[in-house]
């Protein structure tokens, strides 16, 4: 059986949280590229240029694109064929504490929701595990803001309610979060399964190579429709009027209930950050 | 319209900024988000003082990260308005004059502006590396204790802000989809 020793989880953890914080995924700069020469707003057009030099900026300077360096979301795929010498997911947290305090991002989680008091570290994150067959651990690190989180939303929609039931809730959504969640958006919709997994499905979404549309034909047929017609509500950047009001839009679906069809819709901003490594 | 203007400025300069101003603020303003809202306006309630002046003072919504070292500031864009819109009419009405934010405001924020003559930007969200170039001094002057949430004074250069909603209640995020949508019907 492959051993793998917990410090050289947490040195990964610890690199992943800086990295993410300061430079965004190839696919993601160049939609926001592309959407800087394409937008047709006037103010849309400006608020996209100053996000395309914020991101030279990060990334010459090595500071981080957003402050909202967000709560610290995992993804981990742990081989059943693997033996991990320490506790996992205390060498996740060690290195989210060590990542957050050495590469100077902002500590933005309270120990308790009521309560608030900040943790100083940056800790807990929040980790989803799966057992994966094979000998090796994945590790995705998400890093979520909560301007666009907060304008998330879970829709227990019926069968009967069909496409256009879901079309309907998502552009809802996008209408509801306007310039709170910091357009351009990239949204994460998450299909099926049940009441929890399904936002989890949209956040996993989020962390989907913007290039790489859903396997499924009438999944990437409703991801292109939902796009198109996201951008003709003419929210735009910042929701100051533009043609570019979301980047992309993933969809991840599972099977469901006879009863049902739940939608979750995880909203992010264009600092839309994910990093993963394979150890 | 491209405006420049110093902070802190009066009402008569608050009253010539309208909807749609391309603003850039050179001048002090000061920083409170969540926390700081709500223990200036616990304080406030109780009749207690606020450890900063509100009369004429600008307040940016921004908990920025930590500085490195020979630096002034870490990054430090706007975080959305709406959670603050609870405390707002109440730092209003103690002479706030303007607001640094992203996002909309609520109905009584936007009332509560009309009646004290206040003005609400925008800077834009995401932007905190570009946005941190503008911020030349930075110092905790309150609220220590609460981390990135402490109010800090800054010393702001050229800061690019949108005016939003102006103190007769026009509000850009109402008017400029449907303008935007208007001048570019097929």
């Amino acid at each position: 059986m492959r051993v793998i020793q917990k410090d050289s989880i947490t040195a990964a953890v610890r690199e992943m949280c800086i990295q993410a914080n300061l430079c965004l995924s190839p696919d993601m700069e160049a939609r926001i590229r592309n959407a800087e020469k394409s937008e047709k707003g006037t103010l849309g057009k400006k608020i996209l240029e100053q996000l395309v030099q914020n991101m030279d900026i990060a990334k010459e300077e090595q500071i981080p694109i957003c402050q909202d360096t967000g709560m610290a979301v995992f993804f981990v795929k742990v081989g059943q064929d693997l033996h991990v010498e320490g506790n996992l997911t205390e060498a996740i947290q060690e290195g989210v504490r060590q990542g957050y305090r050495d590469g100077f991002l902002r500590k933005s989680v309270v120990s308790d929701p009521i309560l608030r008091q900040n943790t100083g570290d940056n800790t807990p994150a929040i980790i989803h595990y799966d057992i994966v067959p094979g000998d090796k651990l994945e590790l995705l690190i998400a890093p979520k803001g909560f301007g666009s989180e907060n304008m998330s939303r879970i829709f227990m929609l019926k069968p009967a309610d069909g496409v256009e039931g879901i079309k309907a809730s998502v552009l809802q959504a996008v209408r509801d979060a306007g310039p709170n969640a910091c357009p351009p958006l990239v949204v994460g919709v998450g299909i099926g399964g049940d009441f929890e997994l399904s936002a989890i499905l949209a956040k996993k979404a989020l962390t989907r190579n913007l290039e790489s549309p859903s396997p499924l034909p009438h999944i990437r047929k409703l991801e292109e429709e939902l796009l198109s017609e996201i951008n003709a509500l003419g929210i735009g950047p910042g929701g100051l009027g533009g043609s570019t009001t979301a980047l992309a839009v993933n969809i991840e679906t599972y099977a469901t209930h006879i009863a049902g069809m739940p939608l979750a819709v995880n909203m992010c901003c264009h600092v839309n950050r994910h990093v993963s490594v394979i150890l | 319209m491209e405006r420049h203007i110093t902070a802190p400025f009066d009402k008569e300069q608050v009253k010539e900024l309208h909807a749609g101003d391309y603003v850039y603020i050179t001048g002090t303003i000061y920083t409170a988000r969540d926390a700081a809202h709500k223990r200036m306006y616990e304080a406030l309630l109780k009749g207690e003082e606020i450890p900063i002046s509100l009369d004429g003072n600008t307040i940016y919504y921004l908990g920025p990260t930590p500085a490195k070292e020979g630096k002034v500031i870490g990054s430090a864009g706007p975080t959305t308005s709406s959670r603050m819109d609870k405390y707002t009419p109440l730092l209003l009405s103690k002479g706030l004059n303007g607001m640094i934010g992203k996002g909309k405001r609520s109905r009584e924020v936007i009332e509560s502006m009309t009646e004290n003559k206040a003005v609400y930007f925008a800077a834009v969200g995401g932007a905190g590396a570009l946005l941190s170039k503008c911020i030349k001094e930075a110092e905790v002057v309150a609220y220590e204790d609460l981390g990135t949430e402490a109010i800090r004074k800054l010393r702001v250069e050229d800061f690019p802000v949108i005016v939003v909603i102006d103190s007769d209640g026009n509000n850009l995020y109402e008017t400029a989809t449907a303008e935007y949508l208007e001048k570019n019907k097929e």
